[in-house]
């Protein structure tokens, strides 16, 4: 069994206004010296036998990321302990 | 004249397009999004709601079922296809329209009744429009921002693929106040408003959506859509 993790991060010019929000509410926390927050997804597939690498980046620009928008990195996690 | 109105998990406005599709005088056919058989419609809306529960982005996974596969290639044929909020999403995720829409710029979900400017009237679904002509129709989204990179931007200007815009307060930070886009073929189009619930004036703000639907019997009657 292998585990694929594929990073999905809004382009950097799309506006995240998620990560802004997060921003705004850190100095809530005494935090007053991060300039920027952008928010991502993390995506795990787990596969039954050797991951094709080629297929999953399929699966990442047709289905779990909008190229459109989004850009995404496709590796192989380390052997799970 | 049968216009279909698909329904997915999690679509909410099937019923009021398929009632607005009868008040404007043709027969609504219901769609299955696990079927790929569109049962000779002339036409297919695609409502607004949630489809799959908006599970990674809102549309994303609608775009594969079953019925989408026979809706693109009805689209790529001509037939009109009108994506209304979820909807248009979804066109967006198939890549039948260009841009995406995101999460509104303030993070609210916007509800609230809306004018709009109708500016392309060489559509399928809006030739019963005057160029211009602002209409007041209830908008109800939290993903209703417009992108598309300053390219295509700047080519639906030029093309004159912008269905219609915001007027006033811009409701979701949409770039260059966009509402609703068409394709090149302009059979395609996908609006943020919901044309469906302004039909009549017991239930909606206006009778303004009602347009949306006679425009596409008009067009499908006068013979220039490709039958389905």
């Amino acid at each position: 069994m292998a585990r694929v993790v594929v990073d999905v991060m809004l382009k950097p010019e799309i506006l995240d206004p998620q990560g802004q929000a997060v921003a705004a509410a850190l100095p809530r926390l005494g935090v007053t010296d991060v300039t920027s927050v952008r928010i991502g997804r993390r995506i795990e597939l787990e596969f039954a036998g050797e991951p094709d690498l080629e297929k999953v980046h399929e699966i990442a620009d047709r289905l779990l990321a909008n190229p459109m928008i989004e850009e995404f990195a496709v590796k192989v996690a380390e052997e799970a302990s | 004249m049968r216009i279909g109105v698909v329904t997915f998990p999690g679509s909410l406005d099937d019923r009021d397009a398929a009632r607005a599709v009868r008040y404007a005088g043709a027969e609504p056919v219901a769609l299955w999004h696990g079927d790929d058989e569109l049962y000779g419609v002339d036409a297919v809306i695609l409502p607004g709601g949630f489809s799959y529960g908006d599970y990674l982005r809102c549309g994303a996974i609608a775009r594969f079922a079953p019925v989408m596969t026979s809706i693109a290639d009805a689209a790529r044929g001509g037939m009109p296809v009108l994506g209304i909020c979820n909807g248009f999403q979804i066109l967006c995720e198939a890549h039948l329209l260009p841009g995406a829409l995101t999460r509104n710029q303030h993070l609210h979900f916007r509800s609230r009744d809306q004018w709009l400017a109708v500016e392309s009237v060489n559509t399928a679904w809006t030739g019963g429009f005057d160029a211009g002509q602002q209409i007041l129709i209830p908008l109800k989204s939290g993903e209703g921002r417009y992108v598309a990179d300053e390219a295509t931007l700047d080519r639906l200007e030029a093309e004159g693929r912008v269905v219609a815009r915001y007027i006033g307060e811009n409701p979701n930070g949409s770039l260059r106040d966009i509402a609703g886009v068409t394709n090149e073929g302009g059979n395609v189009v996908g609006l943020m408003p919901h044309p469906e619930h302004a039909i009549d004036k017991l239930t909606g703000p206006s009778t303004d959506g009602l347009g949306f639907f006679t425009s596409v019997l008009k067009f499908l009657t006068e013979g220039r859509g490709v039958a389905a």
